[in-house]
């Protein structure tokens, strides 16, 4: 069986400065913080975020706004983070926003094989600038593309040591659709445990997509 | 009785038994303390769980169960956690009852701005676009008037959320219902009479014959449009 668990300091060596990260969350519930703290700590540059937010200063990505790491922010809100709205509006970071159904369903479509999709969110708004739209069955929908990304950067509630992941509660959020939609995944689960012990009808990201998992550790990261 | 309060009152009217309903940050989160006690409500917080309750007590925090703004709460015995791609398709699917939301604006084809101005406040639509255009019924909860200005105004002045025109509007001087003639003013709030709704108003109503009072329950201590 392949080795996946490997240290976070490697883990974060793989990731050159100019990656684009697909980061999974929701206001730092479910994100991996320990891979967040060290690529602040190794001081990665010029990162291409995608994920729903950017937490608050401080904690979740915010730590990678607040150290100046991202170059570009594709989201859905910023509102609950300051710092990310300022360097938006002193044109310091480019942040693209996306309503938040549209960005779960490209990056789904990014990792599905799938050429885009067809919302009707967003048409006839300033979303829809410079965007193709389609009429299905009498109904008006933009296409919104698929979204992919080099590395995606999952949090986990456990995996096996084959990589098969499951959630708790709220944490799961973004973090199933990345786990499809990135050439490397990193997976940050709390515990890994031997396999079998998460049964195969708990498994919500199947082990093949995993290619790296790095231990959080119980707690370590509670509020 | 506060604006607020009269507000998530008249609101918590409009949700029946059995609905899933999905409440924005801010004022609607005030709506389920005035739901009797008997109705069972189910409650989504797009960032994935259906059946969100309170926090059972102090102590009981799970840092893995939050609402959309990131605060603990509860669940339901019977609830479920989804992803955000699940989550949504409930939304856009057509398979949510309700959407309680807050307003910048709303217009006079009862169109709503509520996620951005543009150079001041970006926080981003986050699932308000999506919740615009795919719940079954979209009420807006919001105060008539922002530092006395009107709020309901004969076209929209910031980017609109959703080109879908809402079900209902509910401030704390009245309700009012968007329709394809227009806004008709359905019930003023408890002391308020027609014509200061009209005049805290910057889009055309429709004012039925009779316009009847809000029933809710309580004294209110109306105070906007007194400062005007």
């Amino acid at each position: 069986m392949q080795q996946k668990a490997i240290s976070c300091t490697r883990a974060v060596e793989m990731i050159p400065d100019g990656a684009s990260l697909m980061i999974g969350g929701f206001m730092g519930v479910g994100s991996p913080h320990r891979i967040i703290d060290e690529l602040v700590r190794q001081g990665r540059k010029n990162l291409t975020v995608i994920a729903n937010d950017t937490g608050k200063p401080g904690w979740g990505i915010g730590k990678l706004i607040d150290a100046k790491l991202v170059r570009k922010l594709i989201a859905s809100h910023i509102g609950l983070n300051p710092e990310t709205g300022r360097q938006m509006i002193a044109g310091e970071t480019e942040v693209l926003l996306v309503p938040q159904g549209t960005l779960a369903e490209r990056i789904r479509a990014g990792g599905f094989g799938l050429g885009g999709v067809l919302t009707p969110t967003g048409f006839g708004t300033v979303v829809a600038e410079g965007k193709q739209t389609i009429e299905v069955e009498g109904k008006k929908f933009l296409v919104e593309p698929p979204l992919r990304a080099d590395f995606a950067l999952l949090a986990a509630h456990r995996s096996d040591y084959r990589g098969n992941l499951d959630y708790s509660l709220t944490a799961r959020n973004f973090n199933v659709v990345m786990a499809m939609a990135a050439d490397t995944v990193i997976a940050e689960p709390e515990h890994i445990v031997p396999v079998g012990v998460i049964p195969p009808d708990a498994v919500a990201t199947p082990f093949p997509v995993v290619d790296y998992l790095i231990e959080r550790g119980l707690g370590a990261y509670g509020r | 009785m506060e604006d607020k309060v009269v507000i998530a009152k008249r609101v918590a009217l409009e949700l029946k038994d059995g609905n899933l309903v999905n409440l924005g940050i801010g004022l609607p989160t005030m709506v389920p303390q005035y739901l009797p006690p008997e109705m069972e409500v189910y409650f989504q917080s797009e960032n994935g769980i259906v059946g969100m309750a309170q926090i059972p007590g102090q102590g009981m925090e799970d840092p893995s169960l939050t609402d959309a703004g990131g605060g603990y709460v509860g669940a339901i015995p019977g609830a479920a956690s989804i992803d955000s791609a699940l989550s949504f398709g409930l939304i856009r699917g057509g398979h949510l009852d309700i959407t309680v939301l807050g307003g910048l604006e709303v217009d006079e084809q009862g169109q709503l701005a509520n996620w951005i101005v543009p150079g001041k406040m970006v926080p981003g639509m986050g699932g308000a676009m999506d919740l615009v255009t795919g719940a079954k019924r979209v009420i807006v909860s919001m105060t008539h008037t922002a530092k006395g200005k009107p709020k309901i105004l004969k076209k929209c002045t910031l980017p609109l959320t959703s080109v879908r025109r809402v079900s209902l509007i509910v401030t704390e001087m009245a309700v009012i219902e968007p329709t394809e003639q227009g806004l008709v003013l359905k019930e003023v709030a408890p002391g308020v009479t027609v014509e200061q709704v009209v005049a805290a108003t910057a889009a055309k109503l429709i004012i039925p014959n009779n316009v009847p009072v809000m029933p809710i329950s309580g004294e209110a201590k109306f105070t906007q449009a007194a400062a005007n």
